[in-house]
């Protein structure tokens, strides 16, 4: 059966460390090992990040959204914002492209999301906001005899 | 939350971080790391990310805005202590080709020519 949890808070980077930490103790019914549930709450800080830098400029009156489902050993995570949303998808996507330098910005927080999960999706508009989506595997991965 | 401390052998910091380095930390980090550095007035600089709980992509905004301040006074960056995690953010970011990397703080130092101390 699936198992849908949702949050919503406001965009504040104190709040980063909350979200990661509350989506990976969802998963851990699923009893991930400890460098699956690393690569997770990676991916989810790279997002929320995102949500709260890029989507809202870091205006702590946005409102970030996640939704996590877990079914069948996977878990499905929705991070969504309605910020400004992202001009060039594929251009963002390129590993150390970043639109904010001053802010010692690395640009790798979607390569970071592309290698950590097993899955990535985004949707963006400019003016309703970015969605990110990602599926990791976390239970019953199948382990190929050599 | 994020510790810092920082120690300096001859020419090299040394800044040892524990608990997480996410985008809301980054900028407590930058500004005790520069603070240090101009400080002791170092030329080269170790992170010893042991400590570490946790690291994002903004961990590696700081690492490498500080290689760029260290490298541009002819100094060079040593990182060690890295978990699998941050091992394969810094292979994903590539930093393992600007970067010296050693496990202990121990050969980070020797690796920029200070013998540690002997308490270390």
């Amino acid at each position: 059966m699936q198992n849908v949890m949702n949050l919503s808070f406001n965009a504040l980077g104190e709040n980063e460390g909350f979200a990661r930490v509350a989506v990976a103790a969802f998963a851990a019914k699923l009893n991930p090992t400890m460098d699956d549930l690393a690569e997770l709450k990676t991916a989810v800080s790279e997002a929320v990040t995102n949500a709260i830098i890029h989507g809202y400029d870091s205006n702590p009156g946005g409102i970030v959204y996640i939704t996590a489902t877990i079914d069948d050993g996977e878990i499905d995570v929705i991070v969504r914002d309605e910020g400004r949303g992202i001009h060039n998808i594929e251009e963002a996507k390129e590993p150390l492209f970043t639109t904010k330098p001053e802010m010692e910005r690395a640009g790798m927080g979607f390569t970071i999301m592309e290698h950590f999960t097993d899955m990535l999706n985004v949707e963006s508009s400019t003016s309703t906001g970015t969605i990110v989506r990602f599926k990791k595997r976390l239970a019953g991965k199948r382990v190929r005899c050599v | 939350m994020v510790t810092m401390t920082a120690e300096v052998t001859g020419k090299v910091l040394c800044i040892r971080l524990g608990g997480e380095l996410d985008h809301y930390y980054a900028e407590q980090v930058k500004e005790f790391v520069v603070s240090e550095m101009e400080t002791h007035q170092t030329q080269h600089l170790i992170w010893n990310l042991a400590g570490l709980n946790f690291m994002d992509s903004s961990g590696l905004g700081v690492i490498l805005g500080r290689y760029r301040q260290v490298n541009e006074m002819g100094g060079n960056v040593t990182v060690c202590g890295l978990s699998t995690q941050v091992k394969r953010l810094f292979q994903l970011s590539g930093l393992f080709k600007i970067m010296y990397v050693e496990s202990t703080e121990q050969d980070a130092l020797r690796r920029l020519g200070e013998e540690p101390c002997k308490t270390l």
